[in-house]
């Protein structure tokens, strides 16, 4: 494989990276402060590029898309949020499962009812499309290095909100100890709320990030879900800082794995075994890392110290 | 530490003798579905209810270590993919003899329970609902690349499972008495094990880890053990689905499938003697007559289940009377 390409997959690696970020920051802080479990995070990523889809129909103008698909989003996480997962957090997470699971199955199904089975796509911005050369005979998309882009500014923001800000105070105090803030007086519900909303906000978020890119199709969050679980249980549960890295690795990792695994097992074995065999186990290749992290690390790499 | 309100002791042992007896009223009127299908759609009768059989089998499984044990696994059904995808592969390749198969999937299952039982086990909470989610994942991954048996379009089988030269596994009505017959051998498995000292101790480190430690036993050992057991049995139901069906596809192992398993076991009541039986069996048929009512079926089932675990008292059965633990934090 030659550095160019190794170098598209990185590319590729990082803004699925980003991507798997956007889509786990909600969902670490939704379970590290509420301990809720939310099946239905990944559907939240699918019906954000729905929204995009049907607003950019409306408008034909991507970055209105962009305010009203997520914005969008945000309203029918809150939507959620007062109406069914607010009687929830004190049940046991057999109870999350089960009632956010009965959400995938509805919205899956509404979306096919809706805008059918086929997928859909969205066209890149103008000002985006075209690609670019970053060294010579190297041509990548505008579209995809916006991405990434974006992805870390977004990073960045949080980093800052939740390091720096009083909000960012009571949700990493929320994550330690959820008694202690709420006996120094805190509006647990609505600090509850703020984050389930800005989680689901961003979940939608990647959704309309991706609509461009990805296909458009009901079940398109089935997947992404347990690789954001992945990376929230790989980064520690409830630690932005944890899901930033373990995204980026995941990302990595998924990408150089599929590119590069069928060309490294030939190295041992002959070339059809090694095709058989290195889709596979690259396929795998998070859930093996997951796994061996998981054996010597139970709480993951970065998980918030709780108290007792 | 946050200790778990005391569940009703004795659901399992004070109504033995009527549990018992619906037990034996189930297994008799399943025992009869055939001789009354024949005066109906005989064929669609007998795949449906052989299908809720193979899966409750599965879902009996799943309650020893997610009603008695406590363990919520979210990768069951990784093991009746095991099961499936070995019968079909060996049956492809010209060993269709049950007796080689069976042994197979038995070992295969044990040694996949043991080696994942072991990382998923030392964690717990919701570490173990995702490893084990994860663990099924990869299962699932690695099927739809096996280019050679199917891939992504699953594998039909173009022989069928043979015992000792019979074709008994090919007959419809043959192969759904030997499901049958593998069910009442799973309850009764099961049912013995959770009464047994061994059932004890995993049912009480449910309740409380630290007291059951602190008393000499070793939990882990113990909840490993159900966990394999547990995973042998959905490996032997994934035999039976493709003895069955003549057809796996990876889908078997989707972690969508897996949380099918666990709404049958929270619907019929977790932990009790006919509890994910009746679960099991209302879930199939409940999905049947909802999508022959629409194609949208979804639509209906997905609020349905929202709305059960809203209303706690809901449902069928004691569909959400098990312990409210709580949060496990300070």
């Amino acid at each position: 494989m030659s550095t160019t390409l190794f170098l598209v997959q990185v590319l590729n690696g990082l803004q699925l990276g980003v991507l798997l970020f956007l889509i786990a920051a909600g969902l670490t802080l939704v379970f590290g402060v509420m301990g809720f479990i939310n099946l239905a995070h990944g559907v939240q990523y699918m019906v954000g590029a729905y929204f995009a889809v049907a607003f950019y129909a409306l408008t034909q103008n991507f970055l209105l898309t962009v305010i009203l698909a997520s914005a969008s989003a945000l309203l029918l996480g809150l939507l959620f949020e007062v109406l069914i997962f607010r009687h929830l957090y004190d049940r046991d997470h057999l109870d999350h499962v089960l009632a956010t699971f009965g959400i995938i199955l509805f919205l899956n199904q509404a979306t096919t009812v809706l805008w059918g089975p086929e997928p859909l796509v969205i066209p890149e911005p103008d000002f985006l499309s075209g690609s670019i050369p970053l060294v010579e005979g190297l041509l990548y998309p505008v579209y995809r290095l916006a991405i990434i882009a974006v992805g870390l500014a977004v990073a960045g923001l949080l980093w800052f909100m939740v390091t720096r800000t009083k909000l960012g105070m009571l949700v990493r105090a929320g994550a330690t100890n959820l008694e202690m803030v709420s006996a120094l007086g805190v509006n647990i519900r609505r600090l509850f709320m703020l984050v389930f909303g800005f989680g689901a906000m961003l979940a939608g978020f990647a959704g309309v990030l991706s609509a461009p890119i990805f296909s458009v199709e009901p079940g398109m969050g089935d997947d992404i879900l347990i690789v954001a679980f992945v990376v929230i249980i790989v980064g520690g549960i409830g630690s932005i800082r944890g899901a930033f890295i373990a995204a980026l690795v995941i990302g990595l990792v998924d990408t150089l794995g599929r590119s590069m695994m069928t060309d490294i097992l030939k190295l041992f074995m002959d070339a059809s075994a090694a095709n058989q065999i290195g889709p596979a186990l690259a396929s795998m290749l998070i859930y093996v890392l997951m796994a061996a992290i998981l054996f010597f690390k139970p709480t993951g790499l970065f998980a918030p110290g709780k108290t007792a | 530490m946050n200790v778990a309100p005391d569940k009703k002791p004795g659901t399992v042992i004070s109504n033995l003798s009527d549990s018992y007896r619906l037990s034996i009223l189930i297994f008799l009127i399943l025992a009869l579905v055939p001789v009354f299908a024949r005066y109906g759609a005989e064929g669609f009768i007998l795949d449906l209810v052989n299908r809720a059989i193979i899966l409750a089998l599965a879902a009996i499984a799943l309650d020893l270590i997610l009603g008695f044990g406590g363990m919520v696994s979210f990768g069951h059904a990784a093991f009746i993919g095991i099961g499936a995808y070995i019968t079909a592969i060996m049956v492809t390749e010209g060993f269709g003899e049950a007796l080689i198969i069976f042994p197979i999937v038995v070992v295969v299952s044990t040694l996949f329970a043991l080696i994942t039982g072991i990382i998923c086990l030392r964690t717990s909470g919701v570490y173990f609902i995702m490893i084990t989610l994860a663990f099924g994942q990869m299962l699932f991954f690695a099927a739809s690349s096996l280019s050679t048996y199917g891939g992504d379009d699953g594998l039909t089988i173009w022989g069928n499972v043979t015992i000792l030269g019979s074709d008994i596994f090919a007959d419809d009505v043959g192969i759904f008495y030997i499901s049958l017959g593998f069910l009442i051998a799973g309850l009764f498995l099961v049912q013995t094990l959770v009464g047994s000292r061994f059932g004890r101790v995993l049912r009480a480190a449910k309740e409380n880890e630290t007291r059951i430690s602190a008393l000499g036993y070793n939990v882990l050992r113990v909840r490993l053990t159900a966990y394999v057991i547990a995973g042998v049995i959905a490996g032997i139901a994934g035999f039976l689905h493709t003895s069955q069906a003549e057809f796996v596809s990876p889908a078997t192992m989707r972690w969508q499938h897996s949380g099918e398993l666990i709404i049958m076991v929270a619907l019929g009541g977790m932990g009790t003697r006919n509890g994910t039986l009746i679960g099991a069996f209302a879930y199939v048929l409940l999905i049947q007559a909802l999508s022959d009512f629409t194609q949208d079926w979804k639509l209906i089932f997905g609020p349905l289940m929202v709305l059960a675990v809203l209303s706690k008292n809901g449902g069928i059965g004691r569909f959400f009377a098990y312990v409210k633990g709580g949060r496990n934090r300070a």
